[in-house]
């Protein structure tokens, strides 16, 4: 009896969920890659020269560029890495190197809550923390509100590539005289910082594609926008606009913009890896 | 709990060395100055008490090795000499310890750590330039030159003979050379702002042979600079190097005396028991 | 003599490097006290931003939510022009597109799941599973650029044959335009897939072999092991990662906004064209004209950040039982 165990049907059961999942599997890559493939071809074939440093063109008019938009999403991921990384930095430090009890615990749990707001709503509140009080929009409004979404992510990888420093290191530092502060800023931080690079990387590149937030803070701009107190334009804001416009012209720049929001977030997402492939490499000898 | 051994009493304190070390063969040697001196010493971790009523005197330029079965406190005691228990949340300490003739408590513990060196079990280096590693202790105290560091890096190289092995490679990272080097460039990264103490905490226990036996003689050749205190598993290495042993059991010190008294001819049954291998 | 040699080895600069006790003061020039202070400080914006956040929600909301109270939620009627708020047609369509984006996502997603934890070679399943991860990088934009120019023309296609089949049911009547709740919630469906994957293959990949060895050794096939043993021993893992998938799903703006149609309305039919709440507030929030409009967006902001607020705090109750009980089991 044994060696006729399982029976038939439970084999058969066996042989068909598997197969399923196999399936599933093969769904969810091929629905990755038909995206992926459908948009770098249809933005390659959109792309040219005069994308890159031409204005929008009239509608009806063909060969405009986005070379505003471009110079938008730069200015509006400056000013978002420099608004919110160092808080995310020190709140990683703090977490990592002082904190205890229910403070880490308070600060811990805001972060996972801040990270989960919707982003519209998120523009939302940048919209009335900064855009009423200035009556208009700016790329001031959509560099903090892309700020305030990056610093969650910024503070949990900078506090885990921080805890991930061994406590040998910590206590060799101090063993030699240095204060904690010295200790933490001279090895503890040095150590750490590839994998910090990395998660702030990372970081800009999730934020980097974010349209929603950006709606009602930098807005849009058919122009350049000179400073950083204007309304101004941002790849993925063009792609919306330019999508759900009855154009096909301006469909062809809303491919292209896609092809070029998307590699430049590839490329940094790869670079942020070799990032951290160098640093285990030194830390390894 | 009632003490196991009481050498020193503590209204003697101030003679006890002179008392237990007269006892002793060899009493015309000149006498050891105490490097620490011990007194009705408690340790706990939260509600756990790690050490009992230690009381103890480390003699001045000599090595001493505290030995005895895991969890006996005898790196808890090693790690209270420079005060490094006190990042572990949840610590306390009761009694006196004395550097010399002053409180180990009195001054800052970073100020006390660089008069109380320290070597851990596993190789520590930071992830620096092996010249970095041993410039570390030096660059803190922002007094001296970059001529000066550098000499004061071959120097304590030299001293912990390492110089000849890493002098064309001062500049690499410190993680690429083995781990019996990295070892002697964690000591020489500690002799490099001049100790009085070396804490050693089983520095060997990583190591091949051939690298415990390159530490060891660079203990003695360091031995008459300054004070060496090292824990150890290993009893024939206590035998090696050490000029004292303590030997601990579940947080108490039972027996204090002369390596070559302990190992010959010890007061007690327990040490007995531990130096023949019959428990722990 | 004897009690100069006490002062340790002699070097008399010694002296000036034992000082004294260290006061609260003389850490703060050190250095210690200004780097704890300073990230406290860091850590602590977080706090009042978050605070922050929920003030000005509830703050500029409070003309809607005076003018209707809880009718805000259950009343239908959209009418800026005469100052009528219901959000009724937006929640419904949120509820919808998300509820349908996680039964087409559950299935797909766990199979993946099981298929790469206890199917696939390692090295093969790394690989996927970094190619899945890629799916959840892609900006929300995308996803709707695509959803336009290629699931609509497709949906449009195939909806025929599945009317066929499936057209005597109220969910599946009507005509089809393209832009629906259907289409929304196959877009989602494709963006909250990585999640449930990623999460529940680690959870699964964490269950201990003695779970797995004990079913075996009853002569279990593969299949039973996994779905019997495997499979609950990780289920608050899958019901945590699930109900991520929600709250990103609710939130989920842009994608939605570019397929589901915009109309406010309350449709039987999945196939007609509907609203959700961040679709609305997306499209109308800059042309909000009078304060009474804006307020009723901005509640509406408020009530999605409520919900998912809510159930991220689940999720993550959920994953935290679930390590304390790999912890204890």
């Amino acid at each position: 009896m044994s060696a006729t165990y399982p029976p038939l049907s439970r084999k058969l059961v066996n042989i068909v969920m598997l197969s399923l999942t196999g399936l599933c599997t093969l769904l969810v890559v091929s629905a990755l890659l038909t995206i992926l493939v459908y948009l770098l071809w249809n933005g390659a074939h959109a792309l040219n020269l005069n994308f890159f440093i031409k204005l929008p063109a009239p509608v009806g008019q063909s060969g405009g560029g986005v070379s505003n938009a471009i110079v938008g999403t730069l200015k509006l991921l400056a000013l978002a890495t420099v608004s919110g990384v160092p808080i995310g930095l020190l709140g990683g430090i703090y977490l990592s190197e002082f904190a205890g009890g229910w403070s880490a615990f308070t600060v811990r749990y805001t972060t996972d809550l801040l990270n989960g707001v919707p982003s519209v709503v998120m523009g939302i509140f940048v919209y009335t923390l900064v855009v009423l009080p200035m009556h208009h929009f700016s790329t001031l409004a959509g560099g903090i509100a892309l700020g305030i979404m990056m610093i969650p992510i910024a503070l949990r990888s900078t506090e885990d590539f921080l805890r991930a420093v061994p406590r040998s290191l910590r206590e060799g530092g101090l063993a030699l005289g240095a204060s904690k502060s010295e200790t933490i800023f001279t090895i503890v931080i040095p150590a750490a910082i590839y994998g910090i690079l990395t998660g702030i990387m990372l970081d800009v590149a999730r934020v980097a594609g974010e349209t929603a937030p950006l709606l009602f803070t930098a807005f849009g701009n058919q122009f350049n926008s000179p400073g950083w107190l204007q309304p101004t334009a941002s790849l993925p804001v063009v792609i919306y606009n330019y999508a759900i416009s009855p154009y096909d012209e301006w469909h062809q720049q809303a491919w292209a913009a896609g092809f070029v929001l998307l590699s430049g977030l590839l490329v940094v997402s790869i670079l942020a890896r070799l990032v951290l492939a160098r640093g285990k490499k030194m830390s390894h000898g | 709990m009632k003490t196991l051994m009481k050498p020193f009493d503590l209204s003697q304190l101030s003679k006890a060395h002179e008392v237990r070390f007269a006892e002793v063969e060899g009493a015309e040697e000149q006498l050891p100055w105490p490097q620490f001196t011990v007194a009705d010493l408690n340790f706990f971790y939260g509600h756990h008490q790690a050490l009992k009523d230690i009381n103890l005197i480390v003699p001045n330029k000599r090595v001493t090795a505290f030995i005895g079965p895991s969890g006996c406190g005898k790196t808890t005691l090693l790690r209270t000499f420079n005060r490094m228990n006190e990042i572990i949340p949840g610590t306390r300490v009761e009694g006196s310890i004395r550097l010399g003739d002053k409180d180990l408590f009195s001054f800052p513990a970073t100020t006390l750590r660089r008069v109380v060196g320290m070597v851990f079990q596993k190789p520590s280096p930071f992830p620096k330039s092996i010249f970095d590693n041993v410039a570390y202790g030096l660059r803190l105290d922002n007094t001296l030159r970059r001529n000066e560091i550098a000499d004061k890096v071959e120097q304590s190289l030299r001293r912990a003979a390492l110089w000849e092995e890493v002098k064309d490679i001062l500049h690499q990272s410190a993680n690429g050379i083995s781990g019996g080097q990295q070892q002697r460039l964690c000591i020489a990264r500690a002799l490099a702002v001049d100790p009085e103490v070396l804490l050693l905490d089983e520095p060997c226990s990583a190591l091949d042979p051939i690298s415990t036996a390159k530490i060891e003689d660079l203990l003695f050749e360091i031995k008459n600079q300054c004070t060496i205190v090292i824990v150890t598993h290993n009893m024939l290495q206590a035998a090696r190097v050490a000029d004292y042993v303590g030997f601990f059991l579940t947080g108490q010190l039972v027996e204090f005396n002369r390596a070559k008294q302990i190992f010959q001819n010890p007061e007690r049954q327990e040490t007995q028991d531990y130096i023949t291998g019959r428990f722990g | 003599m004897a009690h100069a040699a006490l002062t340790t080895s002699g070097a008399p600069n010694r002296a000036g490097r034992l000082g004294k006790k260290q006061t609260w003061l003389e850490r703060l020039r050190k250095g210690d006290e200004v780097v704890h202070l300073i990230t406290l400080a860091g850590a602590w914006s977080i706090l009042v931003i978050t605070a922050l956040l929920v003030q000005h929600l509830w703050v500029y909301s409070r003309l809607a939510r005076h003018a209707f109270g809880w009718h805000f939620l259950f009343t239908s009627t959209w009418d800026p022009v005469n100052g009528q708020f219901g959000a009724w047609p937006f929640v419904y369509g949120t509820v919808v597109t998300s509820v349908l984006a996680l039964i087409i996502a559950i299935p797909i997603g766990l199979g993946s799941a099981i298929f790469l934890a206890e199917l696939a070679p390692r090295k093969i399943s790394n690989a996927l599973t970094f190619l899945i991860e890629l799916l959840a990088a892609v900006p929300s934009v995308i996803y709707g650029l695509v959803g336009i120019f290629l699931m609509i023309p497709f949906l449009t296609a195939a909806m025929p044959y599945i009317q066929k089949v499936l057209g005597w049911l109220p969910i599946f009547s009507g005509t089809f335009y393209g832009v629906s709740y259907f289409t929304a919630s196959v877009v989602l469906a494709i963006m909250v897939i990585p999640f449930i994957v990623s999460i529940s293959r680690e959870v699964l990949l964490a269950v201990p072999v003695s779970q797995r060895e004990a079913m075996m050794a009853l002569g279990a096939t593969k299949w039973d092991v996994t779905w019997r043993a495997v499979v609950p021993y990780a289920r608050q893992g899958i019901m945590g990662s699930i109900f991520l998938a929600l709250a990103r799903a609710l939130g989920e703006t842009m994608a939605v906004t570019m397929v589901i149609g915009n109309v406010p309305q309350v449709s039987t039919s999945l196939l007609a064209p509907g609203y959700t709440i961040a679709a609305v507030i997306a499209n109308e929030f800059t042309e909000a004209t009078g304060d009474l409009y804006l307020h009723a967006l901005i509640e509406l902001g408020l009530v999605l950040f409520a919900v998912t607020m809510i159930i991220n705090a689940l999720a993550r109750l959920l994953m935290l039982t679930m390590k304390a009980h790999e912890v204890t089991g």
